[in-house]
């Protein structure tokens, strides 16, 4: 007899997911497209003069990057709990918590990860300055894992209800609202030669709180969600 | 003298509530290891709310369940109990052997048992690498069932095993219950169907509507 360790149950999971998104190779291109044409708008709808899109092309990426994983999320929890695979991995003698914590990890993966990689291309075709481009890329790493947790605890909770795509954009984006500003704030200041160190700080301290908490408030919402 | 042991689960009065409305109950029963439990009643009668209730997924609204003699609680005996719904759990796009490769990480595996010697047991040997979403019916609760051969468990709890199965299937079922009954564990079965169960008489909880 073998015992389900943590180390192998966690390792489940995370194959599971990723296995899965795999197979479904084309919806991971879905976020990364749509970025790219959001991206190609801007300078058609503002003109293509350079200091002007140098001005607003790391916030224009922030706000295309965080928009695109929108699309992604609806869908973190619905194909499992509609199988049944939820139920199962809430009765699993395994702490719910970190296995919904290794769900968000996947979906940071499949999701998060292909944008981060485009990122610097969105942002060279605004003109950002390649001296900016690590402060994009370190706001974008502390960025994204914050909006799948909060995402995934938001879709959590409306988990119950049908057609929440739009609910759950009116309930993640105000709260995406200090992630931005930090975000935005590091980026401005890298560009201005000024030091940006103070804002990604805060990000990477919010980020700490929501890896620790987020997966604890979404296993207590998915069990509120399925007891009912 | 020794003194016999607590049955393995009992219920007392116990009964779920929704929106005020009883959906069952009250209801008592015990189940003792080694025995097998038939949970009888029409549709609607609350055979899958009870079994659901029993898994953990919903709260008890009032009465009290126990376990080993205890007041039942979920984190004790989370990796005892198997629940078979009528959403599989089983992911469409995984094969039966993915699909069974999750549940041992997540369970535990019997001993002298693996994903594939499982399916084979359950008549899906030549189908553990086909998509679950290209099974029939029948082919994906086979799947499933083979979750119990698979995990270590004492107690199922099986939710209309019987439906979508061809004659060999439900008696695959019934061998699967009767090794598991024969091994010490106990299970909780829903059915409206008449059963042909061969190990002795199991036990009957009647829902009432």
């Amino acid at each position: 007899m073998s015992q389900a360790t943590l180390g192998r149950a966690c390792a489940a999971v995370l194959q599971r997911d990723l296995t899965l998104a795999w197979r479904r190779r084309g919806d991971i291109a879905m976020p990364v497209l749509y970025a790219l044409i959001v991206t190609t708008l801007f300078p058609f709808a503002l003109g293509p003069e350079n200091a002007l899109l140098q001005r607003i092309a790391g916030g224009a990426v922030l706000v295309t990057v965080l928009l695109a994983m929108l699309l992604a999320l609806d869908g973190m929890f619905r194909s499992d709990i509609e199988d049944g695979s939820l139920e199962q991995l809430v009765l699993a003698p395994q702490p719910l918590a970190l296995m919904l914590g290794m769900k968000i990890l996947a979906h940071w993966l499949t999701t998060a990860l292909p944008l981060i990689v485009i990122a610097p291309m969105l942002a060279s075709m605004l003109q950002l300055p390649a001296t900016a481009m690590p402060v994009l890329l370190l706001a974008l790493a502390l960025a994204t894992p914050m909006l799948s947790l909060l995402g995934a605890v938001l879709v959590a909770l409306t988990a119950g209800t049908r057609r929440s795509g739009m609910l759950l954009a009116l309930m993640l984006l105000p709260l995406c609202v200090p992630v931005v500003i930090f975000a935005a704030g590091a980026l401005a200041a890298a560009q201005q030669g000024l030091p940006w160190i103070a804002p990604i700080a805060w990000l990477g301290a919010a980020l700490a709180l929501a890896l620790v908490l987020a997966p604890l408030a979404c296993a207590a919402a998915l069990r509120i969600a399925l007891d009912a | 003298m020794t003194v016999a042991p607590p049955p393995l689960l009992a219920a007392a009065s116990l009964s779920f509530l929704r929106q005020d409305e009883p959906v069952f109950g009250p209801l008592d029963f015990e189940l003792h290891a080694g025995q097998l439990a038939l949970v009888e009643g029409d549709n609607g009668s609350g055979k899958t709310t009870l079994l659901r209730v029993l898994a953990g997924l919903l709260h008890v609204d009032a009465g009290e369940l126990r376990w080993r003699g205890e007041p039942l609680r979920r984190d004790e005996c989370a990796g005892e109990i198997v629940f078979l719904g009528h959403q599989l759990g089983l992911k469409g796009d995984l094969s039966p052997r993915e699909n069974l490769r999750i549940a041992a990480g997540l369970h535990g595996t019997c001993e002298g048992t693996n994903p594939e010697r499982a399916l084979h047991d359950v008549g899906l040997a030549g189908y553990e690498d086909e998509p679950v979403r290209r099974l029939s019916a029948g082919q994906k609760k086979r799947a499933a069932l083979a979750r119990l051969r698979l995990v270590p468990a004492t107690l199922w709890l099986l939710d209309e095993p019987y439906a979508n199965l061809d004659r060999q299937g439900i008696a695959l079922v019934n061998r699967l219950l009767e090794g598991h009954v024969a091994a010490g564990g106990a299970a909780l079965v829903t059915s409206h169907g008449a059963v042909s169960f061969h190990g002795g008489e199991p036990r009957r909880i009647r829902m009432h509507a």
